[in-house]
């Protein structure tokens, strides 16, 4: 129980896959306008990551044992098909949770986020019940990182910014103090 | 001899004027993970020449056999397989590198930059040009990497290549080689980059303002 929680809370906070391993910066930097659609897509992210912990699981203890190269193109194809599938069911069933999450299935099946969570979770030989908590974690730590960036965003969006700094170059920055905030935390264990 | 001037264009665009990384914005989870020292910079950089430079020129040569439906699934196998090719490779010859990138040479599959060639230009180009154009991309995404990397590597270190550069004395800033100073230092860049794209269109204007100038004047005269 104690390992789980180290699992869930490590990849929450101290290493928060956007602001420390750099995973997912398509969409940290791209979508995060709003704070509305970015805590959907955070959400959208957590449950694809859940599904790629799955399959992950699946594919290293079934298949991978026989056939170790063919790691990363079986995870792609894998992910994908899967999350493309469940993309249908959910329209068919759920119209309502299909329109709210949807739209942004098909974006994050090619994020770096998802692929990275199945190789990070391979490389360190996690379990099932560890891999999902692997994922839950990244997938909270990834809409905590969205909806604190979108928010300052949104406010920034009023302010004086120089012309010559808005953009990427503005939001890299804010993603470099935010990333020092989140420093903080890796004093969490170390005591302990 | 014409069509040399035109692959040599492709070829030279990508490396300042659509740059993938100052330009385009794109492929920055490699960019920002690896660069905490020149040398991973460097592998990372010929890492993904390999894979774009090896499916571009799969890729522009199968087009007419690709059907449009399932292209990208398609693109992404054979960069996948190009992945993993250097992954093993790596492994082979420079494990010590090898595990400093650790999970970030797979991770090269979901660089947008590649797939995006492949999309954008690959896909409608034939070898010669795809070859050339991933090249260039390529070149442009190793200088950008390079020069993430070595900033971060002398004020986060002190050092390039792991050669000492200012002695004892200096104080090296541990930030610019933790996470955080991957953001700033590429924030700052592209800041730069920004503000001398800006210098240099206001000076073109300025010469173009000189020049109407010029010839307006000419025509109050005559």
């Amino acid at each position: 129980m104690d390992n789980l929680l180290w699992i869930f809370i490590s990849t929450l906070l101290v290493n928060n896959f956007v602001l420390a391993y750099f995973l997912g910066l398509c969409p940290f930097l791209g979508v995060s306008g709003q704070l509305e659609t970015s805590f959907r897509l955070g959400l959208a992210t957590t449950f694809v990551l859940v599904i790629t912990a799955l399959c992950a699981w699946v594919l290293n203890t079934y298949v991978l044992i026989y056939a170790p190269y063919l790691r990363l193109i079986s995870f792609i194809v894998v992910i994908a098909s899967t999350v493309q599938f469940i993309e249908m069911s959910i329209k068919k069933l759920s119209p309502n949770l299909f329109k709210s999450l949807g739209i942004f299935l098909p974006l994050i099946t090619t994020n770096c986020a998802i692929l990275g969570l199945a190789i990070f979770a391979t490389n360190r030989g996690y379990d099932l019940v560890e891999g999902l908590t692997f994922a839950l974690g990244a997938g909270a730590g990834f809409t905590l990182a969205m909806v604190l960036m979108a928010g300052i965003r949104e406010e920034t969006e009023i302010n004086n910014v120089p012309a010559l700094i808005r953009g990427t170059a503005f939001n890299l920055i804010i993603a470099g103090v935010l990333s020092m905030a989140f420093m903080g935390f890796a004093g969490l264990f170390s005591s302990t | 001899m014409a069509t040399d001037t035109t692959a040599y264009e492709e070829m030279i665009k990508g490396l300042w004027r659509d740059n993938p990384v100052f330009v385009q914005v794109l492929g920055m989870c490699p960019m920002l993970a690896v660069t905490n020292s020149a040398i991973n910079a460097i592998v990372m950089g010929l890492a993904t020449f390999f894979v774009l430079v090896g499916s571009s020129f799969l890729v522009s040569s199968f087009k007419q056999w690709i059907p449009k439906q399932v292209r990208i699934s398609l693109y992404i196998i054979i960069i996948a397989t190009f992945v993993t090719v250097v992954d093993y490779s790596l492994l082979a010859m420079l494990p010590a590198i090898h595990k400093e990138l650790g999970a970030f040479i797979p991770l090269i599959v979901a660089n947008c930059m590649i797939l995006g060639r492949q999309e954008a230009f690959a896909s409608k180009h034939n070898v010669k040009y795809a070859v050339m154009d991933a090249v260039g991309m390529s070149g442009g995404f190793m200088i950008a990497l390079f020069a993430l990397g070595s900033v971060r590597e002398i004020l986060g270190v002190g050092a390039l290549f792991g050669v000492d550069l200012f002695g004892a004395n200096f104080e090296p800033w541990v930030i610019m080689i933790l996470p955080p100073g991957g953001f700033l230092t590429l924030g700052l860049l592209l800041l730069f980059f920004n503000w001398f794209t800006e210098r240099r269109r206001q000076f073109l204007d300025k010469v173009a303002d000189a020049e109407r100038a010029a010839v307006t004047g000419v025509d109050k005269n005559g």
